[in-house]
């Protein structure tokens, strides 16, 4: 997994921001509904990744878990855009595209992690963590 | 025409997506050439078409009753009619996509297209032949059926 290089600034609570972007609305609620990381907070989703450049102009999150197959915007178009926004932001994909290209290439444009679908409450939990580490924002 | 090495493929994805997403393993049969009309339909339909190095279509059909089971083992409350599209969908979509694993990148899929109580709305291409990977599933029964030039 590639690592980010700078902190994300934290919210006052000292939690980290965390949008949610993807096609599936079961998938975007069972992420929401099993993070296991305190020091996340969910402070929005997106169903695709024009909404969810929209969201971030709004208020830019901290961490971004992304889809790469959407309508509108695929997440690889979306990476590039919230990277332009915020260069520090950690984004983890979350995609059922497993070939080793697709994820090369999402790492190039700015993601940090990725996690295949399908995937076990454990493994989004040790992705995230992962993501949070590499970051230095470790407890 | 598909080898038998590329419909392995689909059968371990779909292994692989009940035990993992459903959180119980699947019991995923041998697949078998449909020979005569179409392939069966339930209420339920999830299609991705395929482009690129190979075209296509890949479809997961299922009834509401096992619908609404892997939901709730998913650990979804609302069991609804749009999150049962949705879930159909997801599990095409997911399926489709872990194939590229052993397809390549090349093998383009789309966003899922939901069918739901309208078997003649699920099309496949008229000079392929489908292939059907039965799956059963505690009490129920589902397919994913592989259309690919």
């Amino acid at each position: 997994m590639a690592l980010a290089n700078a902190k994300s600034q934290p919210l006052t609570n000292g939690r980290l921001k965390l949008m949610i972007c993807d096609d599936s609305n079961i998938i975007r609620r069972k992420i929401e509904r099993e993070l296991q990381i305190d020091r996340l907070q969910v402070i929005a989703t997106a169903a695709n990744g024009k909404l969810a450049v929209e969201a971030f102009r709004k208020e830019p999150a901290d961490v971004v878990t992304m889809d790469l197959t959407m309508p509108e915007m695929d997440g690889i178009e979306c990476v590039e855009n919230l990277v332009k926004i915020k260069p520090d932001v950690l984004i983890l994909v979350i995609s059922a595209l497993s070939d080793k290209a697709t994820a090369i290439e999402a790492l190039k444009k700015g993601a940090n992690g990725f996690l295949c679908k399908p995937f076990t409450d454990r493994q989004l939990t040790e992705a995230l963590e992962e993501l949070l580490r590499g970051a230095g924002n470790d407890d | 025409m598909m080898t038998k090495v590329e419909l392995e493929t689909f059968v371990e994805g779909t292994t692989h997506y009940f035990a993992t997403a459903a959180n119980q393993p699947a019991s995923v049969g041998s697949p078998y050439i449909v020979q005569e009309g179409k392939p069966a339909v339930q209420e339920f339909t999830g299609m991705i078409n395929i482009a690129g190095k190979r075209r296509g279509v890949v479809y997961f059909t299922a009834s509401r009753p096992m619908l609404t089971v892997m939901l709730m083992r998913m650990g979804e409350t609302e069991l609804t009619q749009e999150n049962m599209c949705d879930l159909v969908g997801e599990v095409a979509n997911t399926i489709s996509g872990n194939a590229r694993r052993d397809f390549g990148k090349d093998f383009m899929i789309s966003v899922p297209t939901v069918v739901a109580g309208e078997p003649d709305k699920v099309v496949t291409p008229d000079n392929t032949r489908s292939f059907v990977i039965p799956i059963n599933w505690r009490s129920h029964s589902a397919q994913l059926v592989v259309c690919l030039e």
